[in-house]
């Protein structure tokens, strides 16, 4: 007889002929329900926890939100004796020491990309991708150690006169040479961040279709501008994404700017001045925090971080998304 | 000529990015071999300002919250993964995956602000604070990277085991699961290599301690904490434990990531 023959067997049978991956039955064994309910609940741990994280923060900052309001984000007095919280300055160097990063690491990883995947010879490519990558397994506090002991004297020694006599007009390098202070910190982020820019931007690099090249090289483009035109143009999306990326990691690293950065709450022009950014306020306060408005205000603080964190980095996987997965590579004639 | 000069700059780039690296891990080897001895291996810290002692109870208790860390994470992480690859193919997965994406993301020290939020205040800083904020940071990444290895495992598997009988829990956990082995412990070892680390979700969490603790529910000293806490101190011989200290946590590290390397191999060669 043609067609499917109801099968009055025992379970296992039946359900061993109706399940396949494609469909999803709501019967089945006892055993299976429980598997997938417990997997399940793993899952909505995922879930739980991004709602705990905002639970918690927005619950015990809540103080602070009353006491100052808006005007919290642009007030410069940190000043927990009288009970007056600003966080500008701490918005402040989270903002520029992360510039800093960026304007140092965004040339150089994208240099080492672009060595790793167009001009390297092929033995090459695998020992020099590890060695970067293993510049992101170090943790922060060891960068951190290295940069005090190592970095600092370094600059305030050699670099910061030096750039004091060159490019001390500018009001970007004046002051006393500490060593110590937001350039230190963009220094130590650059070289933390590097790794994560020179990752992704070998990945989208990767992706670019080899024939956009042969079309660039058989209308007589020398290397450099084969690789200007058909690969990085197309590419841009996907650099700008991981750029984002390594941005969203600057601005929550804590343990290296901490140590370097000065802990000063105040807003300078010069990049030799002291400072301090919101996660190394977090770091050097939080456990010594009295009176709840004092804590209130760091929670505030973490909260703000977050935030920016979760945009910055969710904006980054997008863009980052749409290269290697969505779109094809477009070229501009 | 310009080709020639982009060629240059990009070599010099590489150059720049690499001396760091070099530097940062001869400065480690130079000075956290020099500073290193059985003392440093076996003692607790000296009070402050007298030299020696040693870090002995910071390597147990990192030891012991990474433990914590590792038990709540690392079943949550791969169930999650499980969830993911095998029942999560829906919009109700892409939005647990995006949300695995943005909380690797999330800067550590905000993760241990909600760690004190929900064990500290009120109880006290505790070595089970800190495991379970790690734990916070293991989870996404165990599951992205378990999802991965999972759905790199042929369908045609799968449907061999359910076309001899084999009920969907079995298949998931004996075959799938067990294929992606090799795969999911190393997406274990770099979760765990990078929370090794960690120094901020320990901050306020669990605080450190001078002398050794064997409890949960109690501070308890941590390797990056006892480094920071010494590096940002005023006298040399602290100087040169946190550099021992920072040798130790680097070799911890990729001895304990060769180590199950090593141990997964031989147990894949001896299944097979």
């Amino acid at each position: 007889m043609p067609g499917p023959q109801p099968v009055e067997t025992t379970n296992v049978n039946q359900s061993a002929a109706q399940r396949t991956p494609l469909l999803r039955t709501s019967g089945g064994e006892g055993a299976d329900r429980v598997f997938q309910w417990v997997i399940t609940a793993c899952g909505l741990a995922v879930l739980a926890v991004l709602v705990l994280i905002v639970y918690e923060l927005i619950g015990d900052s809540r103080l602070s939100w009353h006491a100052f309001g808006f005007k919290f984000f642009g007030a410069s007095d940190w000043d927990p004796v009288n009970e007056l919280f600003g966080a500008l300055p701490f918005i402040y160097g989270t903002l520029v020491s992360s510039l800093v990063a960026l304007i140092i690491a965004v040339p150089l990883s994208v240099g080492v990309a672009v060595f790793t995947t167009e001009m390297c010879p092929k033995a090459l490519r695998g020992p020099l991708s590890f060695f970067v990558e293993l510049l992101a397994a170090i943790p922060s506090v060891i960068y951190g150690l290295w940069a005090f002991f190592v970095l600092v004297p370094l600059l305030s020694g050699y670099v910061e006169p030096f750039l004091a006599k060159t490019l001390g007009w500018t009001g970007l390098f004046t002051g006393p040479m500490y060593g110590i202070g937001m350039l230190a910190a963009g220094i130590i982020l650059a070289i933390m961040i590097i790794p994560i820019i020179s990752s992704i931007t070998r990945e989208v690099l990767m992706v670019v279709p080899q024939h956009q090249r042969e079309a660039a090289l058989a209308l007589g483009a020398t290397r450099w501008e084969m690789i200007r035109i058909a690969v990085l143009r197309n590419a841009r999306a996907g650099i700008v994404g991981g750029i984002i990326l390594g941005l969203g990691r600057a601005l929550g690293e804590t343990m290296a700017v901490t140590m370097v950065i000065g802990n000063r709450p105040e807003i300078a022009k010069s990049l030799f001045a002291p400072g301090h950014t919101m996660a190394s306020v977090l770091a050097t306060e939080f456990s010594e925090a009295t009176g709840d408005t004092y804590l209130s205000a760091l929670i505030e603080i973490g909260l703000a971080l977050f935030l920016v964190t979760i945009v910055v980095n969710a904006l980054a996987r997008l863009l980052v998304w749409t290269v290697t997965r969505g779109q094809p590579a477009r070229g501009n004639v | 000529m310009v080709d020639r000069a982009m060629t240059g700059a990009a070599v010099l780039t590489v150059v720049i990015v690499l001396a760091p690296l070099v530097a940062i891990f001869g400065y480690l080897m130079y000075r956290g071999i020099g500073s290193l001895s059985w003392s440093f291996l076996t003692q607790t810290p000296k009070p402050v300002g007298e030299p020696g002692g040693g870090m002995a109870n910071a390597i147990f208790g990192s030891v012991f919250i990474l433990g914590i860390a590792s038990i709540i994470g690392v079943p949550f992480g791969i169930g999650a993964g499980i969830y993911l690859a095998e029942y999560g193919r829906n919009r109700f997965g892409a939005a647990i995956r995006f949300t695995a994406d943005v909380l690797n993301g999330v800067p550590s020290i905000v993760i241990g602000i909600v760690g004190w939020a929900i064990l500290v205040k009120g109880h006290g800083f505790s070595a089970l604070a800190g495991g379970v904020a790690l734990s916070i940071m293991m989870v996404p990444t165990i599951c992205r990277t378990t999802e991965e290895m999972l759905l790199l495992v042929p369908q045609a598997l799968r449907e061999a085991a359910y076309g001899l009988g084999v009920p969907r829990w079995r298949t998931t956990l004996s075959i799938v699961l067990r294929t992606a082995t090799s795969g999911v412990i190393t997406g274990i070892m770099l979760a765990f290599a990078r929370i090794a680390g960690e120094t901020a979700p320990l901050l306020f969490t669990t605080l450190g301690n001078q002398f050794w603790n064997l409890r949960y529910n109690q501070p308890t000293a941590a390797l990056p904490l006892q480094i920071y806490v010494y590096a940002n101190s005023a006298y040399d011989d602290w100087h040169r434990q946190a550099w021992a200290g920072s040798f130790v946590l680097i070799v911890l590290i990729v001895t304990s990531v060769a180590a199950v390397r090593y141990v997964v191999r031989r147990g894949s060669f001896g299944a097979a």
